[in-house]
């Protein structure tokens, strides 16, 4: 099977042809240097994103407060994830870096907060 | 009215105003002011809530607000005094601040030193000449960014968005995340300005269509946009009859450029550029007016927050020797530019300067495979190739102190593209 992706790694934008068979990537073309041919194989493989979002806060100076995962989590988690995020919430003080979900989604991922949002 | 002395002010506290006092801090400047007119620090990065900020400066990516955060705790943990909530309504030559908020009312500032960094704004709709009504439901997509991580509201449910610039691009996949279905994304130059990653990571990761050579020709909808029409448009950016589709959506986001906000620069007679919207500056980042500083992007657009808090500590420093030492002077040159470089930061050099001058710049097009080169009056002093140069990355380059001294006598810098 043969899959066609863009480069992320540099403004350049590789436009790489990879050849798959079950599940394996075989060879990587039109990658300029080795970043192209470790991103195909990464990202047709095992893609993984960080995910940020918001999350509502009551008691607080803020209404939410923004979040995200602590590491990457597989791409195909992202709407799950997202969907977890949706029906918690928050009571002021929360303190950047504090976990508002440990193990999302069994991912092994926290989610932590990334800003303070003071109590009101 | 109350006037109080202070022998730095600093107009803004978001990455560039924080960043600034810091460094003019460590420079042994006890006496500043920043003064920000949100109610918290931190600026913009508040809202841009998604990560990849400071890959440079911590080597790690972190998000807008974490990012904030380091500086606010630098801030912190030094003492420097800073006042929310308050605007800044002139600055004057003599360096005199008037500032007003609702608990002091207005007040006057007499400092030694000014550094501005008000940011930037979002080029808005008046500035598109669109046709069409103006229903509710046009954002530019700064705004519907905070909208949607700051207050916790959603604009709308089916979304077109003008423009593939950053913003634009991340409010795809913010939208898209939140339960909007985001029809697609129009762009009107052949390429996107926005980054690789974030085509791939907003638009591809969700089917979003990126439709290039694309504008917005007309807008329906009296009291809420109900649709908006698209045409491709020629080499001209003209729109070519017989290409145009109907899109129904009920919000249309708007990510047309950012424009650096200079209303209290201008009225202080500071010597502006018309390419970059930003004041001209020397290699101290100070304006025409001598003792006011201008850095971040009120100075010229930045994509990348590392280069902003870099140019902003230089600011600081600088600010900090000008009030030890007072006015340096200094015969400078005039940077140009030629062959696909836009324009250059700063726009002017003393060659006799101790510290290595960093140059950056923008190109005016696409190229590849090109030479930046600089010149200090005929004379080649920097080559170096390029395989990609884009108008929306920031290009630098770094000239040695002792470079620039060696050739004292010449009488302007150049720099400009090559063929390799």
């Amino acid at each position: 099977m043969i899959k066609n992706l863009i480069c992320i790694g540099c403004p350049l934008g590789c436009p790489l042809t990879a050849e798959m068979q079950d599940g394996k990537v075989l060879s990587v073309r039109g990658n300029t240097c080795p970043r192209g041919k470790k991103y195909a194989e990464k990202e047709l493989t095992n893609p993984e994103r960080t995910v940020t979002s918001s999350v509502k806060v009551v008691g607080g100076e803020m209404g939410a407060v923004s979040v995200r995962t602590a590491g990457d989590i597989p791409k195909s988690k992202i709407t799950d994830c997202i969907k977890e995020l949706s029906k918690i919430t928050l009571t002021a003080p929360v303190h950047s870096g504090e976990t508002v979900i440990r193990n999302v989604c069994g991912t092994g991922v926290s989610v932590i907060a990334t800003k303070t949002v003071a109590k009101l | 009215m109350k006037i109080i002395n202070r022998d730095l002010v600093i107009i803004g506290g978001g990455p560039a105003g924080l960043a600034a006092a810091v460094s003019a801090w460590d420079s042994g400047i006890k006496s500043l002011l920043v003064i920000e007119r949100d109610s918290h620090l931190g600026g913009i990065l508040n809202q841009c809530i998604h990560n990849g900020f400071g890959l440079h400066t911590f080597k790690e990516e972190l998000t807008g607000p974490e990012y904030a955060d380091r500086f606010i705790e630098m801030a912190d943990e030094r003492g420097i005094p800073y006042i929310t909530d308050t605007i800044v309504t002139d600055v004057s030559d003599d360096k005199t601040v008037t500032a007003m908020n609702s608990k002091d009312g207005i007040f006057k500032i007499s400092a030694k030193a000014v550094i501005l960094a008000m940011g930037c704004r979002e080029r808005p709709r008046g500035a598109l000449n669109t046709p069409g009504f103006r229903g509710a439901g046009i954002y530019s997509a700064g705004t519907a960014q905070k909208l949607v991580n700051i207050d916790g509201y959603m604009p709308g449910k089916k979304v077109v968005i003008l423009g593939s610039g950053d913003i634009g691009l991340i409010m795809a996949r913010r939208m898209t995340l939140e339960g909007a279905e985001v029809k697609c994304v129009c762009e009107i130059m052949p390429y996107s300005g926005g980054l690789k990653r974030n085509i791939v990571q907003c638009l591809d990761d969700f089917g979003i269509p990126l439709k290039l050579s694309h504008t917005v020709v007309d807008i329906e909808g009296r009291d809420r946009v109900e649709a908006v029409t698209i045409a491709q448009v020629d080499e001209k950016l003209k729109p070519i009859p017989g290409t145009e589709e109907r899109i129904e959506c009920d919000t249309l986001l708007l990510s047309v450029g950012l424009l650096p906000e200079n209303e209290l620069t201008t009225e202080a007679g500071i010597t502006m550029s018309r390419i970059t919207g930003g004041a001209e500056v020397n290699e101290s980042f100070e304006t025409s007016v001598n003792g006011i500083f201008a850095c971040g992007n009120v100075l010229h657009v930045h994509d990348l927050v590392d280069y902003v808090s870099q140019e902003a500590r230089a600011a600081g420093k600088a600010a900090a020797e000008y009030i030890a030492k007072g006015e340096k002077s200094a015969d400078r040159v005039p940077v140009y530019t030629q062959n696909g470089v836009r324009y250059t930061v700063p726009q002017s050099v003393d060659l006799t300067s101790d510290c290595d001058v960093t140059v950056r710049f923008r190109v005016s097009d696409n190229f590849r495979n090109k030479k930046v080169c600089v010149y200090i009056g005929d004379e080649l002093v920097s080559s170096r190739r390029k395989n990609i140069l884009a108008p929306g990355e920031m290009e630098q380059v770094k000239l040695k102190s002792d470079v620039l001294k060696a050739h004292s006598s010449a009488k302007s810098i150049t720099v400009k593209l090559e063929d390799c």
